[in-house]
């Protein structure tokens, strides 16, 4: 998923009786099954680990084209370029719905860019892995995809209005994605021998960070368990990293790639795959940036909004003195 | 003249056009993720992936006409350099943001008014094209010179870099009003105007723009000439060499 160990408030969930009556009619709601909306009284716990969550989110959208853009000059026919195109395209289009979801929560966009440069605020660890080969845009689209919208499904329903519906529209396109990432997979795994080869190389470098992409077991975390008592998180880590690997090596089969992993089998008694644990240290290294491009990934957005400084200002400068010449009218 | 004259004709022009997107498709795509802002991000995409889109709709037409068995892959993929039929001036590194920006401005007037008269195009398959990106190809102009106009009259730091880039793409501009033979013989034939016919009226598009952004317009000058017969830029090479690599390294595939 694109947000990864969001903080919570770092305190134990509150029963209800314990709580103040604003704040326990405010659980009440969360409760029923109402959507909390902006102008709404919530505790602040609960509007900083939304502004953590959805930031996060959107920051992974931003940086999650750098890989795949990696690829458009590259693509190799005109229509996967296309494809590949609009699905960058789709990204940033995401990252701008949840900016404007968190700005509703009192931070603007510039505040939160400023949390991504100085290293304040994090990104998926998944966007740190480079795309080495055109199979890895299929295993992106199949794999990274995939883990995203097993958490962003559940999220639509998240207790937040105006992150409950960016989740909708947002999910509808990147099951769209997943179709087409595994279009290419196809494609490369029933084709030449040095397709299928890159094939296998995309899934066996991408499994392990797409394990890593739903975080480290939280079925004992405090700040989940607050999460999951407001509604911003609706499953547990394992439990959609078990249902990712359910339906990804069924599709993996399909295409005759091997899961780098001696240890996936089907396990009849839990009625689920098994499947080995991702190394946690690489994670945390990565978390960390030490992974193989959080540098390049970093120095490219900074560069990008550095660079960009001139035009920003310029277009500022230009609808001033429209304001000015419109007040003097 | 023999119809095989002006089928081949024909060809060079549809290539022209198809080259032009493709090629200047490929340097906006370059932007993908390191725009200024994230609505630029999504702007360029958007216009990379029109570009791209009407690339494969005049190479497309391009290798149907020739008979050979090309499609608008094999034509964008399987080329070399001295058969593209791009402009100098849609090959150009993109430079800073502004630069970026003033090439696609420079472009789409010139677009703008040559797709207006291929809607008139006496070749009906032409016309269909043209009829199809007309609207994409007045929205890209619209967003052009809109960008244009507000940073050239923005401060001072991006009026200097608006005619800083103005000046330096200035002598790319000359290429898109010359007449190849190709030209003469369907200007004849009513299927796609002189290219010399449009300079008058690009000037006066684009005039009224380059005023209110208080841009100064270059004099005539000197004008850089090859591409539309296949005499490029040092740049081609490299472009063609980043796309054409998956196609050129693994021939016959299934993508
Ligand atoms: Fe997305
Ligand atoms: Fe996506």
């Amino acid at each position: 998923m694109y947000a990864q160990m969001v903080k919570s408030t770092g305190h134990a969930v509150r029963a209800l009786e314990d709580m103040e009556p604003q704040e326990r009619a405010f659980q009440e709601r969360i409760n029923a099954g109402e959507k909390i909306e902006p102008k709404d009284w919530m505790p602040e716990g609960y509007r900083k680990t939304l502004v953590r969550q959805i930031s996060q989110h959107a920051h992974s959208e931003i940086v999650g084209q750098l890989p795949e853009g990696n690829w458009i000059t590259r693509a190799p026919t005109l229509e996967r370029k296309a494809i590949l195109l609009a699905k960058v395209q789709d990204e940033a289009g995401h990252g701008l719905y949840l900016y404007c979801a968190a700005e509703t929560l009192g931070v603007s966009r510039d505040e939160l860019y400023e949390q991504l440069h100085s290293g304040k605020a994090k990104y998926s660890s998944i966007f740190n892995y480079p795309t080495l080969n055109w199979a890895d845009i299929g295993a992106v689209g199949w794999l990274v995809d995939g883990a995203a919208i097993m958490n962003q499904v559940p999220l639509q329903r998240t207790s937040f209005g105006p992150y409950s519906r960016a989740m909708i529209r947002i999910c509808k396109e990147e099951s769209f994605h997943q179709r087409q990432g595994y279009d290419i997979m196809m494609k490369m795994a029933f084709g030449s021998e040095a397709q299928k080869r890159m094939a296998q190389d995309a899934l066996n470098r991408f499994w392990w960070p797409s394990l890593m992409m739903f975080g480290p077991s939280d079925k004992d975390s405090i700040h989940s368990a607050q999460s999951m008592a407001w509604k911003i998180k609706l499953n547990t880590n394992d439990e959609l990293r078990q249902k990712f690997v359910d339906q990804t090596v069924p599709q993996a089969e399909y295409l005759g790639l091997t899961i780098p992993d001696e240890n996936v089998k089907w396990n009849e008694e839990r009625g689920h795959y098994d499947y080995t644990d991702p190394d946690w240290n690489e994670f945390f290294e990565v978390i960390k940036g030490n992974g193989p491009c959080n540098k390049e990934r970093m120095d490219a957005r900074v560069k990008a909004w550095e660079d960009g400084a001139w035009f920003r200002e310029g277009l500022m400068a230009h609808a001033e003195k429209a304001n000015t010449a419109e007040a003097a009218e | 003249m023999s119809d095989d004259t002006l089928n081949k004709a024909l060809f060079e022009f549809l290539c022209r056009m198809g080259d032009n997107t493709l090629v200047l498709g490929h340097r906006v795509s370059e932007w993908c993720g390191h725009a200024p802002v994230l609505e630029e991000d999504i702007a360029l995409a958007n216009m990379s992936l029109d570009l791209i889109g009407q690339t494969q709709l005049w190479l497309g037409l391009a290798g149907e006409l020739e008979g050979a068995g090309r499609s608008a892959d094999d034509l964008a993929y399987l080329r070399d350099a001295f058969d593209f039929r791009n402009l100098l001036l849609v090959e150009l590194p993109n430079g800073d943001f502004g630069k970026t920006l003033m090439r696609q401005f420079l472009f789409d007037g010139f677009q703008s008014l040559i797709l207006t008269e291929l809607t008139r195009s006496s070749n009906e398959r032409v016309k269909e094209i043209a009829l199809k990106v007309k609207k994409e190809v007045t929205y890209h102009l619209e967003r052009s010179s809109d960008l244009v106009v507000r940073l050239g009259d923005g401060n001072e730091e991006s009026h200097r870099r608006m005619q800083q880039a103005l000046n330096e793409l200035w002598p790319y501009v000359g290429e898109m009003f010359i007449d190849e033979p190709e030209d003469k013989l369907l200007s004849e034939a009513a299927i796609a105007p002189l290219p010399s016919s449009l300079k008058a009226r690009w000037e006066t598009l684009m005039r009224p723009y380059f005023a209110q952004a208080k841009l100064n317009v270059p004099d005539e000058g000197y004008a850089h000439k090859g591409g539309k017969h296949g005499t490029h830029s040092e740049h081609l090479g490299f472009i063609l060499a980043e796309m054409q690599f998956l196609q050129r390294a693994y021939p016959g595939s299934t993508w």
